[in-house]
């Protein structure tokens, strides 16, 4: 009797896991082809070609164009503006946390940091809106409301405590004693910190940047408030642009009726964004893969 | 080594009243202490006692530790090195350490040597100070065709000397060696220990070593720490033969440890 209830008791759980499995592969599938077929219909009266190298952008006001780089480059002022400003930041954050900050100083710094992670991104769309782009203009009043500047500081912000949390670990996971190594040999803190310290943890410094990167591709809330809705290939930061994500916000808000060939592009534009991630997280692995250094 | 070689050698450092702290807890109680110029010290005793931390006082080590204060002095040829104007980087470029566990950089071999002289301002030929320090280590033998290649590729024990190494590469005065053998094999270790004997003719090494053999063999002194004080100190032939506290002889012949 007891056996038999041991053995359902055992096979129920594996059921359930295997259960809780399938819903993540299942959701992931479902993700893929959803996109897939939307995409194929979207492709059925856009040719690739022109989707991909167009410079384009009108969707919705005619005359129709579906040249998707204005969005890309919406997307790509975002990540670089985002990531140019959060790594350095978040690497000095890390140190100071690692190396500098007394174990009181950080108690209180780690939650900070945690609770600045966990503000709702839309926000940081309105700080971006009501404090960072004001404080521009105060500098300069030629910029825009809406821009990419803006969208890319606020997404800077989002992703810094990631960035510091993530490197501060790499930094405490370095042995002390290669640290002391360093210090028995007449180093102060910065040369230890320069020459050992990051050295050694360069491959989780260039993780947490793809997976920053990552983020920053995907954020949505934020640069759909800050950055604007204007397509636009442009080469000024100040301006409005639309990211990728901002567009399918648009769309899905019910700017394009269902089943139109404007509602399909929303689809087409989630598969880019899709494969965008998929390849940099794939480079981001290999990279590390090769670049991995055995610290004993 | 007899005892009257030793004894018109100049002190090269000392220790007056020195006490180390963590927190609350008083770790070394009012060590006082000499060590001469170019001999081997052995710092023994059972775990505990106070012995490493003694020896990371010595080139101020132990301020990487958040919680220990340390009172008292230590001059190093007549220098305090816990005076207000004593600069802890540049004693430690001239105390060199050697620590428990092989603890070599991420970087090339080549690179884990001429690492400590470029930061300090060495201008010399590094193909030269790398080849000197290498042989010094006995070590240039066999890493000589491979020396850009990581210093993680090198076995426990060339490790340990690679460590020396670098160590010798800065030209100190002094090498403390916090039990350098412990985590090393046989055949390691006795290597260590030849070297050990070689490089006292250029260094001052102040080892600790929980191995009493390995304190028999290598070293002129010997001072035995128990509980955070010193116990007893002496001519190391003296203090394994005739030692004239009778702990230092129960730890010894291996009554307690």
């Amino acid at each position: 009797m007891n056996s038999f209830k041991n053995i359902f008791i055992g096979r129920s759980i594996h059921l359930l896991l295997i259960l809780s499995v399938s819903i993540t592969i299942l959701t992931t599938l479902a993700v893929i082809v959803l996109l897939g077929k939307e995409s194929f219909e979207f492709f059925k009266e856009v040719s690739i070609i022109s989707f991909l190298f167009g410079t384009k952008w009108s969707p919705l006001i005619a005359p129709h164009s579906f040249g998707v780089l204005p969005l890309v480059c919406g997307t790509m002022w975002i990540v670089f503006g985002a990531v140019l400003f959060a790594v350095p930041t978040g690497l000095l954050v890390a140190v100071y946390l690692s190396e500098y900050a007394s174990d009181k100083v950080k108690s209180f710094l780690k939650p900070v940091l945690e609770l600045l992670a966990g503000i709702p991104t839309v926000v940081y769309g309105y700080f971006a809106l009501t404090f960072i782009t004001p404080l521009m203009k105060w500098f300069n009043p030629e910029i825009e409301v809406f821009n990419a500047a803006s969208g890319a500081l606020v997404v800077g912000i989002m992703i810094l405590p990631m960035i510091a949390s993530l490197c501060d670990d790499a930094f405490t996971a370095v042995p002390r004693s290669i640290k002391e190594g360093g210090y028995a040999l007449g180093a102060n803190t910065f040369e230890v910190i320069k020459d050992i310290l990051i050295p050694a943890t360069k491959s989780r410094i260039g993780a947490a940047t793809i997976l920053a990167v990552s983020r920053a591709i995907g954020e949505t809330m934020a640069v759909t408030l800050a950055a604007g809705a204007t397509a636009r290939l442009t080469a000024d930061p100040f301006g409005s642009v639309q990211t990728m994500t901002a567009y399918i916000v648009q769309v899905t808000m019910g700017d394009a009726p269902a089943g139109g060939v404007e509602y399909l592009s929303s689809f087409a534009v989630g598969t880019l964004l899709f494969i965008m991630t998929l390849v940099m997280n794939i480079i981001g692995n290999q990279w590390i893969f090769k670049s991995r250094m055995r610290i004993v | 080594m007899s005892a009257s070689l030793s004894e018109n050698k100049e002190v090269i450092l000392e220790t007056k009243d020195l006490n180390v702290f963590y927190g609350e807890k008083q770790a070394i109680h009012s060590i006082s202490m000499q060590v001469k110029k170019g001999t081997v010290a052995a710092l023994i005793g059972p775990s505990g006692c106070g012995k490493s931390t003694f020896l990371r006082s010595l080139n101020r080590m132990n301020d990487f530790v958040a919680s220990a204060k340390v009172n008292g002095d230590v001059f190093y040829k007549g220098q305090n090195l816990y005076s207000k104007k004593a600069d802890p980087v540049e004693i430690r470029s001239q105390i060199g350490m050697v620590f428990q566990k092989p603890n070599p950089f991420p970087k090339s071999i080549y690179k884990n040597i001429i690492w400590g002289p470029k930061i300090n301002g060495f201008t010399g030929d590094m193909d030269l100070l790398v080849e000197k320090s290498l042989k010094r280590a006995a070590l240039w033998g066999e890493v000589k065709d491979r020396l850009h290649d990581s210093a993680f590729d090198l076995s426990g024990g060339q490790q340990q000397r690679l460590c020396i190494a670098r160590t010798i590469a800065m030209n100190p005065d002094v090498i403390l060696m916090d039990e350098p053998c412990s985590a090393l094999d046989p055949r390691s270790t006795q290597a260590i220990e030849d070297l050990i004997s070689e490089l006292k003719r250029r260094y001052t090494i102040i080892i600790v070593t929980h191995n009493m053999q390995q304190a028999g063999r290598i070293s002129d002194e010997t001072y035995f720490f128990h509980e955070g004080h010193l116990i007893e100190s002496g001519d190391t032939k003296m203090i394994f033969t005739k030692p004239s506290v009778q702990m230092t002889e129960d730890y010894i012949t291996g009554r307690f440890g």
